[in-house]
């Protein structure tokens, strides 16, 4: 038997997340996924699913969802409150949501994005291989409204993980993103990547799926002119015309006319979805940046 | 050129020797030279390569590459039926000097190839018009542009597979669809596909 998730209270932006649809950037299609993966793969693996199974990838203050039948549910990413009907429940565990209860994940209390995995996975449709919602480009399911029901699957899933519970690992401030310069650092100044590497940044307002904006001392480019459209890779930091750093989370276009400063390693991407606007950033270079002359 | 510790981005001289190098980059991916799970996106002149286990030792090999040009007429051209009803026909006739049904002409008689895609899912950037003909983008772009629109921008032609924002100038409407994802293929337009308009009444 499978049962629906109602979406009660989609909460500021939540989307159903898995690891993405990797192999069609050169069709223009976003990799997108969760933002912080590793969330995604605890979570489904407190519950005994695949890793790459979708779960909900919730945004500042959570949802809440009715389940249809029993499923075991885990809660990570975003440190926040989680209730069953009411009572207190633990984040970061398994947990047995009846049939009918209501299961709120609430507000961040730390970090941004809470992800809630369901023992099966969520079921909707999969778009060229993936049920992640692509905010850039409007493939797969659109974000959660109030009313939605979601469907819940049936698929193979083992042993939940032996792990009673986690315990939550922390951001920390400031924002380390650690980053190799290239491929068009040639296009600033050489101030520029020095000021990259020396300023003080804090994460903007304006940071989305698509891309982490930044507040903080402008990179200016040595060359003017127009860069033609080239790839974009995960964790390249672009420079606009305002001379602001954006560093490209899942959701990035797959090509783009901005010179690239350079690289954040990828493991660094989770910790940067999860920090919230006005966490101060420092972006350090993987190879020495020569002092300018 | 790295681009970060999984990637290389090759460069080319021009858009033909981007193309040429795609299909070289394709090649050797499919004889196994490149790594099976590897991202290989061309763009206007450079073919980036992600998904490396050694970015610096790949770049060494792609220098040592002899690429051959672009063996012309490669495969059958995707046909798509266009209707020469744009808002900037005009406009674009008199950049041209010629008249509405000259520009169908010139279209209809260009073979155009995807050089690359991006902005949206399956659109492709079309290139085939000679320098002369380039125009530029729109001084304010549309909020909002129909799906299928056959458009002129700089070096390229496109078909916007979705409504979308756009500033680029709207010669007509084609009516196939350009991007179904729960088709196979998705998109109808991949990078070195050769592409042929025809007239629609």
């Amino acid at each position: 038997m499978t049962g629906v998730l109602h979406v009660v209270r989609p909460g500021a932006l939540t989307t159903v997340q898995d690891l993405g649809r990797a192999g069609y950037a050169h069709l223009g299609v976003p990799r997108s996924g969760a933002l912080d993966g590793p969330a995604l793969r605890l979570a489904n693996r407190m519950v005994g699913n695949a890793p790459g199974a979708a779960g909900l990838e919730t945004t500042v203050d959570g949802c809440a969802v009715r389940p249809s039948q029993p499923v075991v549910v885990a809660v990570t990413g975003a440190a926040c409150p989680v209730r069953v009907d009411g009572r207190p429940a633990a984040w970061g565990a398994p947990l047995l949501v009846p049939a009918g209860a209501l299961l709120e994940v609430g507000a961040a209390t730390e970090g941004l994005r809470s992800y809630a995995a369901f023992a099966g996975g969520v079921d909707v449709p999969r778009v060229l291989g993936s049920r992640s919602a692509d905010l850039l480009s409007g493939l797969g399911p659109a974000p959660s409204a109030a009313g939605d029901e979601l469907p819940l699957g049936s698929g193979p899933r083992g042993p939940a993980a032996s792990a009673d519970a986690v315990p939550y690992a922390g951001l920390g401030a400031p924002l380390v993103l650690p980053f190799t310069p290239g491929p068009r650092d040639d296009w600033f100044t050489p101030q520029a990547l020095r000021t990259l590497a020396t300023g003080r940044y804090t994460v903007s307002p304006d940071s989305n799926r698509i891309g982490l904006r930044t507040l903080g001392p402008v990179l200016e480019r040595a060359r003017s002119g127009e860069l033609p459209s080239e790839g974009m890779v995960l964790g390249a930091v672009q420079v606009p015309p305002d001379g602001r750093p954006v560093v490209f989370l899942a959701d990035h276009p797959t090509t783009g006319g901005y010179p690239v400063i350079g690289v954040v390693a990828e493991a660094a991407l989770p910790a940067a979805a999860q920090s919230p606007p006005g966490t101060p950033v420092r972006f350090v270079p993987l190879r020495p940046v020569p002092l300018p002359r | 050129m790295a681009a970060g510790r999984a990637a290389v981005l090759l460069e080319a001289e021009d858009g033909e020797q981007a193309a040429a190098l795609h299909a070289e980059v394709l090649r050797r991916k499919a004889a196994g030279e490149v790594p099976a799970g590897a991202e290989v996106v061309p763009a206007a002149r450079t073919v980036l390569v992600d998904g490396l286990p050694d970015p610096a030792a790949f770049a060494a090999m792609a220098a040592g590459w002899q690429v051959p040009p672009l063996a012309a007429g490669q495969g059958d051209a995707v046909e798509l039926p266009v209707r020469f009803d744009g808002p900037d026909l005009a406009e674009v006739a008199a950049l041209w000097g010629m008249s509405r049904e000259g520009v169908a002409a010139v279209v209809t008689g260009t073979v155009f190839r995807v050089a690359f895609c991006g902005f949206a899912p399956g659109f492709g950037y079309l290139t085939g018009l000679p320098a002369h003909l380039h125009v530029p983008r729109r001084a304010t772009p549309r909020t909002s542009v129909p799906a299928g629109s056959l458009a002129l921008a700089g070096p390229y032609a496109g078909v916007y597979p979705r409504s979308s924002p756009g500033g680029w100038q709207l010669l007509g409407t084609a009516e196939a669809a350009l991007w179904d994802p729960a088709r196979e293929p998705a998109a109808l337009l991949a990078p070195g596909t050769a592409v042929r308009f025809t007239a629609l009444p």
